[in-house]
């Protein structure tokens, strides 16, 4: 048996580099300092896996070769006029940057999935910027933390215990130095740890966020209460954020998905902005996919935007709600899809998911989704993180090198190798 | 490829050669005595043949540029670069996309470019940024500092040990030199506290700012660095802050045995008299004054251009001072045991006191400072300007008259206190060779570059200019063109532009300093250093390193230490 120590996990954006796996005969037996969601990743990566690329043919898919799958995909590629190339928050930055190659060659649109998830985040700091750090400060000096409208035991379940409430820092050793704030709209799993819980109306987070504005910068509020909750409780939240030492506020789908979005956003960095004219305070995005951030860098280094980027210019064009995958296959635009490591028939709304499965789809994934299903052409891929090495960022913007721990199935190779293929055969190498 | 560059007027400032007409050959990507049998003759009757450019601080790649590039759309929006069959897509004006970045630099003549501040923890992306920067060879410089671990064993001055741990980050990450940003400073910028003088104490290290400078500049001799310590003095942006800067190169003085120990980099930002903005004034007189006595210090000068820019720095504590005075967008980025960044945009207006009086210090320091060899050529890009703007700056320095066109639209008051218009110095084109490429060059102690001797980097730039005709003072514009727009670059001895345009797409190399430390000494120290790097850090040891392969052109310079 074989020992790999140090992995890091590519499940959530939290990119834990702490995993230890071990290894026989080119099988995962056992993974220890996992959460429950990374031990199933590493345990049940080769179950539903897609081992032969396939092309739907009438309407049942036939296996073909590598390289008919490659044929056809150029075809449908070459042949549309605005194509859409989507997903690479689940592989590796060497995989986006074949990508992005791609899709500047063919004159298409390419967007990660920030587009239905932090897209607003992005936004916000657009207009306002943002005051932030990497999770290690708010480890070693934070003894204020909010989650706001995330709820972390469940989504990034070793968050707590690596990067905030029970880490052991520098500056702030243990629990009892630190104050657990959440904010939603239900008593989660996280709000049942938290030293203060308030529970807001639906749909109301920029209200209370401009009232904790308020009480920060003016003090009193006349109202007895703003977004269900009562003013006492805004201001002594208030207060404790001006009198910390080292405050951090981290937010999820909570607040960039509720009505406002963008909005939102600039509210709540804004709160955080004018918290250090008195103390520290920063403000993280608790990010889902374990590459989501990597998708974005990338796509900005290459681009100047980090995600919805069109290039059917010739050069970078971005305009989200204009240039957004979700809003183009709404309008009914796309004439092709390229699929990378994401399942947009299962997140995508009903209709535009229906819009979608008009058109064809080329999906490079390891196993079998709803987006497969509907495809025309399926190229299996290997795991990134498992099954191949490559570049992620963790939601704070570090960035990791990917192990590879064991070998993938026989014919199987990686994104980053199918996209040079690709890539290869569009050029006409 | 062979070539041969015929008749053009030569400036090679490190081989003494200033202007005399003579032929350049070139083979297998290196300059050479002579070359025969199949050659590309490139005509350089009339034209002025250099080195490639050498940019020693300029911020083009890693987290807080591609930051910068975020929030900057409405930036990205007045510039973009279309594909051709050459050259890849992007954005340019003040924070260029990669592909962008090696192209613009390429097409000036510009063959090298030093990233000028990355954090450890971040370098992955920095090199991920420098893959994709194509056409220039380049670097980075690794912000540390304010790092705990250098702290702890500065505060307790474990030198040999600091050195060791300096010399395995360098090793790891694949960087080049030590960069020091605010010392002190940064550290307490974590609690949103800055210092103020370079004695002020830095809790809970029980050290001061001086006690880091000085220890850093130490063990870069230990080291045996190529570049000297790179230092972001304490203070920067602030009215008055020429004594900390003057404080701060005094501070090393024991430490120079006659050789440079320091480099300061963006003089201009931490050149300011007075005691207030409303009362600043220049400190250039004084700056240049110290320099030209105390031959152990180079300068860049972090030249202010009028117009858009992007501010950015490690400089945390600096930028949330500018956030509040221009109540522009600010992001802060802390980086865990190690340094900050801070980014705001910024608009240098002509008719703004303070912004002519920031253009006037640049260009008074560097007429006043005597030694070419030792006040380089940059605008800390894009902080004071774009790199793009750098042929402005060959013209202002070339021309007094290209000077006085300005200075008849600064602000009035500002004008009034300005020492400039007295100043009669107009640079050559053997003293420009020297600031923007030999100097820089042999600071950074490249040796195959910024000149064109025998076996030095066939990187050369060909400007369409005939020294012999043309009068840089009065016709200060054609200066500007041909240096906007080289005739050719030529890359590793390929031609990659011709007439300003990109003909050939190339990858370039990656420096990094490969130090040889003593095992003992190394084992000893890592292991020491093992549990509170991951007490202090929220990564493993072993997944902080970089492997080299995660380099595009990896280029390591084994240097032996002296430890």
């Amino acid at each position: 048996m074989k020992t790999i120590n140090n992995v890091v996990c590519s499940f959530c954006g939290c990119l834990c580099d702490d995993i230890e796996v071990n290894i026989e005969n080119n099988k995962i037996v056992n993974v220890k300092n996992t959460c429950s969601l990374g031990l199933s990743k590493f345990l049940n990566y080769d179950k539903h896996r897609i081992l032969k690329p396939r092309i739907r043919k009438s309407k049942e898919f036939v296996n073909v070769s590598l390289e008919e799958a490659i044929d056809e995909c150029v075809k449908i590629l070459s042949n549309a006029s605005y194509p859409i190339i989507y997903g690479w928050s689940n592989t590796s930055n060497e995989a986006l940057r074949i990508g992005m190659e791609i899709a500047e060659l063919i004159g298409g649109v390419i967007d990660n999935t920030t587009s239905v998830c932090h897209g607003p985040t992005i936004i916000g700091v657009q207009d306002i910027g943002e005051s932030t750090s990497t999770l290690g400060q708010v480890k070693n000096r934070a003894d204020l933390i909010i989650y706001w409208g995330s709820n972390p035991l469940h989504a990034h379940p070793r968050h707590l215990s690596r990067y905030t409430a029970l880490s052991k820092g520098r500056f702030v050793k243990t629990r009892k130095e630190r104050k657990i704030v959440v904010v939603d709209v239900r008593k989660t799993a996280t709000a049942s740890i938290a030293d203060i819980f308030i529970q807001i109306k639906p749909n109301s987070d920029y209200e209370l966020l401009s009232a904790l504005r308020y009480a920060v910068n003016n003090g009193e509020i006349e109202q007895n209460e703003v977004a269900g909750v009562p003013v006492e409780k805004i201001e002594e939240l208030a207060e404790m954020m001006i009198s910390c030492k080292f405050g951090a506020l981290m937010f999820g789908l909570g607040l960039t998905m509720s009505p406002g979005k963008h909005r939102n956003i600039e509210a709540a960095i804004a709160l955080v902005t004018d918290l250090n004219k008195y103390t520290k305070f920063v403000i993280l995005p608790m990010r889902g996919h374990y590459n989501v951030t990597g998708a974005n860098n990338v796509t900005c280094w290459t681009t100047g935007y980090p995600f919805a980027v069109d290039f059917s210019k010739g050069y970078p064009y971005y305009n989200p709600g204009e240039t957004t995958i979700a809003d183009i296959i709404a309008r009914g635009e796309c004439d092709a899809a390229l699929i990378v490591a994401s399942d947009p028939i299962s997140h995508l709304p009903i209709e535009s998911a229906r819009k979608l499965s008009k058109i064809p789809i080329v999906t490079i994934d390891p196993h079998e989704t709803p987006t497969t299903k509907i495809s025309k052409v399926v190229i299996p891929s290997s795991y990134v993180g498992i099954e191949y090495e490559g570049t992620a960022y963790r939601m704070d913007g570090v960035p990791l090198r990917l192990k590879k721990i064991v070998d993938p199935p026989d014919g199987i190779i990686s994104d980053e190798e199918i996209l040079k293929m690709i890539l290869s055969k569009l050029r006409g190498d | 490829m062979k070539i041969l560059i015929k008749n053009g007027y030569v400036y090679d400032p490190l081989n003494k050669i200033d202007g005399e007409i003579m032929d350049i050959a070139i083979e297998n990507g290196k300059i050479v005595e002579s070359v025969s049998g199949e050659v590309k003759e490139i005509d350089a009757k009339n034209m002025i043949v250099m080195p490639g450019g050498v940019d020693l601080h300029s911020h083009i790649a890693g987290s807080k540029v591609n930051a910068g590039r975020l929030l900057r759309p409405e930036d990205h929006y007045k510039d973009v670069e279309k594909k051709t069959n050459i050259k890849r897509s992007g954005v340019g004006y003040t924070v260029p996309s990669t592909f962008t970045t090696g192209y613009r630099y390429s097409e000036m003549g510009y063959t090298t470019v030093m990233e000028a501040a990355t954090p450890p923890l971040k370098t992955r992306h920095t090199h991920e940024e420098l893959n994709d920067i194509p056409m220039v060879d380049k670097a980075c410089l690794s912000v540390l500092d304010n790092n705990w671990i250098v702290l702890d064993y500065l505060s307790k001055n474990e030198l040999e040990k600091c050195a060791a741990f300096i010399g395995w980050i360098l090793n790891a990450i694949k960087g080049y030199g030590i960069k020091i940003v605010n010392p002190g400073g940064v550290e307490l910028w974590g609690w949103g506290k800055n210092v103020k003088t370079i004695d002020d104490q830095v809790p809970p290290f029980n050290i001061t700012p001086r006690e880091i400078i000085r220890g850093l500049c130490k063990i870069n001799k230990m080291l045996n660095l190529p570049h000297t310590i790179h230092l972001h003095t304490n203070n920067l942006g602030t009215p008055g802050n020429y004594r900390t800067l003057i404080e701060s190169m005094k501070c090393v003085s024991d430490l120079s045995n006659g050789s440079i120990v320091l480099h300061v980099t963006h003089v201009q930002f931490c050149g300011y008299k007075g005691y207030s903005w409303i009362t600043l004034s220049s400190g250039a007189s004084e700056i240049a004054k110290f320099v030209n006595e105390n031959k152990y210090v180079t300068l860049d000068l972090g030249q202010i251009v009028f117009g858009d820019a992007t501010t950015m720095t490690a400089d945390g504590p600096f930028q949330y001072i500018l956030y509040s005075l221009s109540k522009n967008k600010w992001i802060n980025a802390d980086v865990e045991a190690e340094t900050s960044a801070g980014i705001v945009p910024y608009r240098f207006k002509k008719k703004n006191y303070v912004n002519a009086i920031q253009w006037s210090i640049g260009l008074e320091l560097t007429l006043l400072v005597k030694d070419p060899w030792r006040i380089f050529l940059t605008t800390d890009h894009p902080n004071a300007g774009l790199f793009t703007s750098y042929p402005k700056l060959i013209a202002w320095l070339m021309s007094k008259k290209a000077r006085e066109k300005i200075l008849k639209k600064v602000n009035k008051r500002a004008k009034s206190k300005m020492i400039l218009p007295t100043l009669e110095r107009e640079y050559t084109f053997y003293e420009i060779a020297i600031i923007t490429r030999a100097g820089t060059a042999k600071a950074l102690g490249l040796k195959n570059k910024g000149h064109l001797g025998i076996g030095a980097d066939a990187d050369v730039a060909i400007y369409d200019l005939n020294p012999k005709e043309i009068d840089p003072s009065k016709d200060y514009k054609k200066v500007r063109r041909a240096f906007r727009k080289a005739a050719y670059t030529i890359k590793d001895g390929k031609i990659v532009c011709k007439n300003g345009e990109v003909v050939e797409n190339i990858s370039g190399k990656t420096y990094w300093v490969n130090v040889d430390i003593p095992k003992d000494l190394l084992i000893s120290t890592i292991s020491e250093v093992k549990e509170k790097f991951e007490e202090y850090y929220t990564v493993k040891m072993e997944n902080y390193a970089i492997h080299e392969n995660e380099l595009l052109k990896s280029a390591p310079l084994k240097i032996n230490s002296n430890l």
